[in-house]
């Protein structure tokens, strides 16, 4: 992570769906970037869950509410409309039952804020047409017996589950690897093609 | 039960006949507080005197004091030797100038707790309606909550209204606890470190074969010992030898002693054979030379009837409800004495309460007494947790 005070532009892009004074919670909050802007320059009430240890230190020290715990079991734990809007930042294809964990963010926040690495991505496509291995990129890099992306989706995936599940897509775009957005935004189908990642606020149906 | 043939060999000597029948006080720094204290079994202790150190500098808004609350065996010399037993500061890792609980910038309060022998009222001190005699075991039973009560007399006589923090492990940590419910208008931010919400049965059972072991010794004398001349020197300090191996975990005691042996010479089923033997001998034995044996019982017992959910019908979260400070709840992953687990309950119920609170589990090998040792990580996590919550209390 880059030692550099500017939010990432991802984070930006997500900070930017949320209402300043929001209460919010950032599931898999790294050393807590996210949070502490939106704490510091948005007024939120912003907490964090992340699983690894040394960012959670990171982020103490930093003076943020950081919970160390797993996404897959913590959730369960926090009350019925705790929050305004959850957080999971390309961490949905990480945990163990992705469903579940939406359905638990949708539980305990009126709003969920969720992106992900778009395994629809043409680079992938044309990789396991043309080698038939498991495609290696910048965002996909590990072996598929190591990687911890154990549940990869594409963007059109992630609309059918919205849709099977209730949940209302109040506003998403695709973007880049490093965040920027990408002029495919209001074709489903380009974006699934074009889009390196997702990004998804979604509501209560 | 006995205590039968636990700790072989001459007692360590401490208890010659005709020792004074009131043991003479160490002078203590302490203040003494006439009113009466009510306490939650109903009775009340007809004044108290809480013996406390403080470290650095109050500052003129009286805004950067730090309450550090001890542990069973603990004393208010939490940065400096004690200057009775001789033995370091108990914390002088985690406190003192430039440490995690920087003197240099907080001033650090801690008092003996209330059941305490080292030098506030506890079984030790003088009976009050009995002239020449000592409170024993008729000492009240007193809990957690007493304790915090006793030390919130004690802040509110430095001229604290309110503390920027108030930190402890184990017992020190249900102190922490219990401040922040209690009195949660008095403190900034609570840190209770390897603690727990209340004891478990696998805690109450192990504190109860201590106790046991003081009651089976024979000079115990039905808890008038002190009056007799003698000690339970020998129970104590299996109460104590049993504890210490709650206090540290399996990998510790293997890395540390193995199967090494300690007398190669002659095999014999009492005397010390294996290293690990001695070494919780000599942990018995040093303890009971700084330690009294009603105090044990009192302070024991008072930690068993910790149960912060059990006081709000097992729903811990209510017993948050009201809770204003920011939590750092801190735990190690090898204490089996107060797991991961605890911690982890306290982290969640407190988030159902809507609490501001950061949780991290440390990983160390040394067990429950980790929170003593030298561990970095956890160092570290302190210090950025109260340089963070200094920065949002707006202290220089």
């Amino acid at each position: 992570m880059s030692a550099v005070k500017k939010i990432r532009v991802d984070l930006a892009l997500i900070a930017g769906m949320v209402k300043p004074g929001a209460r919010v919670l950032d599931i898999g909050c790294a050393e807590g970037q996210l949070i502490e802007h939106l704490t510091r320059d948005k007024r939120c009430d912003a907490r964090g869950i992340e699983i690894d240890m040394r960012e959670v230190q990171r982020a103490i020290a930093h003076g943020l509410p950081v919970m160390q715990g797993d996404a897959d079991t913590e959730l369960v734990t926090y009350p019925d409309d705790a929050f305004d809007y959850v957080i999971l930042s390309r961490t949905l294809q990480a945990v163990e039952k992705p469903r579940e964990v939406l359905r638990q963010m949708l539980r305990i926040s009126t709003r969920a804020i969720v992106s992900f690495p778009n395994f629809g991505h043409w680079s992938l496509r044309l990789q396991l047409l043309a080698r038939g291995r498991m495609p290696m990129t910048a965002g996909w890099n590990r072996m598929w017996y190591e990687t911890p992306n154990i549940h990869p989706c594409t963007i059109s995936d992630f609309f059918a589950l919205c849709a099977m599940d209730g949940y209302v897509v109040e506003d998403w775009l695709a973007a880049d690897e490093e965040g920027l957005r990408t002029p495919w935004r209001r074709s489903r189908r380009l974006a699934n093609l074009f889009g390196e990642q997702g990004l998804f606020l979604l509501r209560r149906g | 039960m006995r205590a039968k043939g636990i700790a072989p060999g001459p007692p360590p000597g401490l208890c010659e006949p005709g020792m004074d029948q009131l043991p003479t006080e160490f002078p203590h720094q302490s203040v003494t507080f006439p009113e009466p204290l009510p306490l939650d079994c109903g009775l009340a202790l007809p004044g108290i005197t809480i013996a406390y150190r403080t470290y650095g500098v109050l500052n003129a808004e009286k805004s950067n004091a730090i309450l550090v609350c001890h542990a069973l065996t603990g004393d208010q010399y939490v940065a400096e030797p004690n200057p009775e037993t001789g033995r370091p500061g108990w914390w002088e890792r985690v406190v003192g100038p430039g440490a995690a609980v920087d003197t240099g910038r907080y001033f650090v309060i801690c008092a003996n707790v209330l059941g305490g022998c080292m030098g506030s009222t506890g079984p030790r001190s003088p009976h009050p309606r009995r002239p020449g005699a000592l409170w024993g075991v008729e000492f009240p039973v007193i809990t957690i909550h007493d304790m915090v009560r006793a030390q919130k007399r004690l802040v509110e006589h430095l001229g604290i209204s309110r503390l920027f923090a108030v930190i402890g492990g184990s017992m020190g940590g249900m102190q922490a606890l219990s401040w922040a419910v209690q009195f949660p208008e008095m403190l900034f931010a609570a840190v209770p470190i390897a603690a727990a919400a209340y004891h478990s049965a696998q805690n109450i059972a192990f504190h109860e074969i201590g106790r046991q072991a003081i009651a089976a010794d024979p000079h115990f004398r039905g808890g008038h010992y002190w009056a007799q001349g003698v000690r339970p020197e020998r129970g104590l300090a299996v109460a104590r030898m049993t504890a210490h191996i709650t206090y540290v975990s399996e990998e510790a005691l293997t890395r540390k002693f193995g199967r090494k042996l300690q007398n190669a010479e002659g095999l014999s089923a009492l005397g010390e054979q294996f290293a690990v033997e001695s070494y919780l001998q000599y942990q018995g034995s040093s303890f009971v030379q700084r330690f009294d044996a009603n105090s044990y019982l009192t302070i024991t017992r008072a930690m068993d009837l910790f149960d912060l959910a059990g006081e709000h019908e097992g729903d811990l979260a209510a017993a948050f409800r009201g809770a204003r400070a920011r939590f750092l709840l801190v735990s190690f992953s090898s204490d089996w004495l107060f797991p991961t687990a605890q911690s982890r309950a306290i982290a969640r119920a407190l988030n159902h309460a809507a609490a501001n609170v950061s949780f991290v589990e440390v990983q160390s090998d040394k067990g429950h007494d980790a929170f003593l040792l030298d561990e970095p990580d956890f160092h570290a996590t302190l210090h950025g947790f109260l340089t963070g919550c200094a920065e949002q209390a707006r202290l220089a």
